[in-house]
């Protein structure tokens, strides 16, 4: 009992560092947002949500966001399922593996994918040699969408492969003993008990896309404007930090909101933590 | 094994931190011989800047930025005192208005005679009695185009940019002024125009042009002219000028329209804590040898007149780097806007990238 | 599983790994391109690596970089481990609250945290190294945490009490018990931070002070107008250097899990 006491005041450090560096900062952003370059209360930087533009944007980016995620869950449970299938002793090396290219600069990455995509570039080189049309990819929604999958993608991987891990496999090799084929034990045990990393896996993925800039900066060539360009360009090039808070907190409220509805789905212990 | 691992961690991590974690902080005091200068990125030459502090004894603090907007909102966020900046012309007259320009002492910069006197009576525009500004380079904006892929009558004219054979050929620049500048042009309105009808004539040409372009480019489009993605690009002259040294077909002229003449030049604003220090700066970017050496790395017009004994005759008649005088006839300063018009044309351009 | 599975499988396999590869391979092939420009074939070189050392806005943005990096993931990883304990111990209402608070930083646009921050520290310091490593912390900490945290509930209470029953003190019996359980969660976490650290680019470029570059803001001030060939060659060495440090960790853990597997 004492000891649970006294362990529990080590989290006071932490406490106070929460108030000071999250707390804190979110009612500046919040004091922004309700007042405008006079510093007078004001609502009009949270409705600006509704001007053609922003919700352009925002559409744009939830499209965007949709389809990387889906696109990840896609190409990603596969990968999974066959590593957890492969049985390998060595577990970390496939953590390993995938969070390695994390470890070459993220924009200079993005960048080679500007020269594998363009006109000119590396894929198109290697289609017309082989006698192929040529594809015109970069600096369209479809690059932007395929450097967030690129991004993102071991952030889907890793959740979903954690999650097959844990499943029992005695459970899958009761339901083939009992006459399942492949298919409906995939679909009728690994897939539900996998959920857990599916909606991980989700949440990393749908959230942060939601919300990038960097990408679409690099290879949208400015005519993708998401709603994190807009945010930024208020911040940096218009300087108009209330705006640009008003369209932050639109964009907090949004993903909150994705995650309640995600969490409804969510039945795990895990109560509140995305791995 | 592991604990000994970890012990290790933290003992070099205590280690650093103790060591590096002092050094971090008070650094930002008020040095004597300090400067923090801010510059348009890749627009000096490293080893001029080394040589700066070396011969006085100045650590400099070196910022770069990408664009006009984003310098500006650099400077007014505060959180950095500058001492001295470069920056373009329009950009400079809008400070010069806010009241956020010191005088420079003209005295103490005896390299100043080395600058072009046509290019100080053209600062007029910005800088009307001369008091505060010393340029630095300066160009034109026009197309770059690549012979191979359309011909020179084509390019004559802003038309071409909105040439449906081009699709998906065309860079257009990635700059709010710069953009309306050639949408204006080829409307035949001025190109510094506060009109709101002209204005949003401009933004309805340009989205119209957004369905044929490739991208929206700014200091990337010499190397997407050089590797061929694209027929043609609007572009800086400078740029243009890199372009074709790596590009022997590419080629870069203004159309007959008219286009843009464009000043960069140092100043000190009013955050200044170094005067005597950015005076040393300005007259150290005025000397022959750091101009010199900076024209040989940013390959744009240099208004020394000094440079020109260390450049053959090819390099000094090359119209992309230095602009002819009848191309220069054509093309005009941008003036600054007055907030409302600064406000309807970022609109404007916000709404067009949302097109 | 037949052989026409298997073969699909690999394939599959290997087109999702030189999907993700493919890049770096254009980076690597880039830090020997004799040229300045990214998309024109020069010749090979090792120039760059060569002239790596002699480029002092590089060297320092590196130095800067492995400071930060290193402060904050260490700081991050203290701090996280011991708010984890806490979180732990604490009742159901108030950990769900912590809980909640750490998912912020990492819910939020990183813009936004970074303006956030800048506009805190603007009130008390001038910005500088210092202001970026308290913004690495703060969203380091968060991954610090959810690494540990599961290591902890999956602990058996048992086993701490029945060392303290046995005359152990609790910082013995900590050491001795949870420690070793939670350790690999502590290292995931700092690693998590490390990585994160590194590549950030948003939060730093928002809280950085004057003449303070890391390896991202100035590869975005050079992004536009054109990359010096030496940060390919820097990023191909520190790409190098992690593989073999990863290797390296793996194959230590591995050992470790060979232990535990035979004495299960």
């Amino acid at each position: 009992m004492i000891n649970k006491m006294r362990s529990s005041f080590l989290a006071t450090p932490y406490a106070i560092w929460v108030m000071i560096c999250t707390i804190l900062p979110l009612f500046y952003i919040l004091g922004y947002a309700l007042t405008n370059d006079a510093g007078s209360f004001t609502l009009s930087n949270l409705t600006a949500i509704a001007d053609p533009v922003h919700l352009k944007s925002l559409w744009l980016s939830i499209r965007v966001a949709f389809f990387t995620t889906a696109i990840c869950l896609l190409l990603a449970y596969p990968v999974a399922l066959i590593l957890h299938n492969l049985k390998l002793t060595n577990k970390g090396l496939v953590v390993f593996l995938f969070i390695l290219p994390m470890w070459m600069n993220f924009m200079l990455r993005i960048l080679a994918w500007q020269i594998i995509l363009s006109n000119n570039g590396i894929l198109n080189s290697i289609l017309s040699t082989l006698g192929l049309p040529t594809l015109h990819i970069l600096y369209t929604e479809t690059a932007v969408t395929l450097g967030m999958v690129y991004d993102f993608l071991p952030y889907m991987i890793l959740p979903i492969y954690n999650a097959l891990s844990k499943i029992n496999d005695q459970v899958v090799e009761a339901a083939a003993d009992l006459g399942a084929n492949w298919w409906t034990t995939f679909t009728k045990v690994t897939l539900p008990l996998s959920k857990d990393g599916i909606i991980s896996g989700i949440i990393m993925v749908f959230v942060p896309a939601l919300s990038s800039f960097v990408v679409s900066n690099l290879l949208g060539g400015g005519k993708v404007l998401l709603i994190g360009n807009v945010i930024e360009q208020e911040f940096t090039l218009a300087r108009n930090w209330n705006l640009g808070s008003g369209l932050s907190i639109i964009l907090m409220i949004f993903v909150l909101l994705s995650m309640s509805v995600m969490n409804k789905v969510d039945d795990s212990e895990n109560g509140g933590m995305p791995v | 094994m592991k604990n000994k691992f970890l012990s290790l961690l933290t003992i070099t991590g205590l280690v650093t931190t103790s060591l590096f974690g002092f050094t971090g902080c008070g650094s930002d005091a008020e040095d004597k011989d300090t400067l923090v200068v801010l510059n348009y990125g890749k627009y000096i030459e490293s080893d001029v800047l080394k040589r700066f502090q070396e011969e006085t004894g100045i650590n400099v603090k070196y910022e770069e930025y990408e664009s006009v907007e984003d310098m500006y909102a650099k400077y007014k966020a505060g959180s950095i005192n500058y001492d001295v900046i470069c920056t373009s012309d329009y950009m400079i007259e809008t400070m010069r208005i806010e009241d956020e320009l010191i005088p420079i002492d003209y005295s103490t910069i005896p390299n100043y005679s080395n600058i072009d006197k046509d290019i100080i009576e053209a600062s007029a525009a910005f800088d009307p009695k001369h008091q505060y500004t010393v340029p630095y380079f300066y160009g034109t904006v026009g197309i770059l185009y690549n012979t191979n892929m359309v011909d020179e009558d084509t390019v004559s004219s802003w038309d071409c940019l909105w040439d449906p054979d081009y699709r998906n050929q065309i860079v257009m620049i990635n700059s709010q002024r710069d953009a309306f500048m050639v949408a204006l042009e080829k409307l035949g309105y001025d190109i510094n125009t506060t009109d709101t009808r002209e204005l949003k004539e401009a933004y309805d040409l340009l989205c119209k042009e957004k369905s044929l372009i490739y991208a929206y480019l700014q200091d990337e489009t010499y190397e997407c002219m050089i590797s061929e993605d694209a027929a043609m690009a609007v572009c800086y002259s400078g740029e243009a000028a890199m372009g074709m040294e790596y590009n022997e077909d590419l080629a870069y002229t203004v159309p007959k329209e008219g286009g843009n003449l464009w000043i960069d030049s140092w100043f000190v604003p009013r955050t200044c804590k170094h005067y005597d220090a950015a005076m040393k700066w300005i007259d150290f970017m005025c000397q022959e040898e750091a101009a010199t050496e900076n024209f040989q790395y940013v390959w744009y017009a240099t208004p020394n007149t000094k440079v020109a004994a260390h450049e053959d005759a090819e390099t000094l008649a090359d119209e992309t780097v230095f602009p002819t005088k009848e191309t220069l006839s054509r093309c005009k300063l941008y003036e600054a806007y007055d907030n409302d018009t600064l406000n309807y044309t970022t609109n404007l351009w916000k709404r067009l990238k949302a097109y | 599983m037949n052989k026409f599975k298997k073969g699909a499988s690999s394939l599959y396999l290997a087109l999702i790994f030189l999907f993700l590869y493919a890049p770096i391979l254009v980076l690597i092939v880039l830090s020997f391109n004799d040229s300045m420009s990214r998309t024109v074939w020069g010749g090979f070189t090792l120039k760059w690596y060569a002239n790596l050392s002699s480029n002092d806005n590089i060297m320092e943005a590196l130095g800067t970089t492995i400071k930060i990096t290193l402060t904050s993931s260490i700081f991050a990883t203290i701090l996280g481990t011991t708010a984890a304990i806490g979180i732990h111990y604490m009742k159901k209402r108030h950990a769900a609250i912590m809980l909640g608070a750490t998912n912020i930083p990492l819910l939020n646009a990183d813009i936004v945290t970074g303006i956030s921050l800048m506009l805190l520290f603007t009130r008390f310091t001038p910005l500088g190294e210092f202001s970026v490593i308290l913004a690495h912390i703060a969203f380091s900490v968060p991954y610090v945490i959810f690494n540990v945290l599961p290591r902890l509930q999956s602990l058996s209470e048992a086993c701490f009490e029945a060392a303290t029953d046995l005359g152990a003190t609790p910082m013995y019996a900590f050491y001795k018990v949870v420690w070793p359980e939670i350790f690999p969660g502590v290292l995931s976490g700092f690693l998590m931070a490390l990585t994160m650290s590194l590549d950030d680019f948003t939060i730093t470029y928002f809280t950085k002070g004057a003449g303070v570059n890391t390896l991202s803001t100035m590869l975005y001030t050079q992004l536009r107008k054109g990359i010096q060939p030496e940060l390919y060659a820097l990023s191909t060495i520190l790409f190098l250097l992690a593989f073999v440090l990863l290797l390296v960790i793996n194959f230590k853990g591995s050992a470790r899990k060979e232990v535990f597997k035979n004495e299960k």
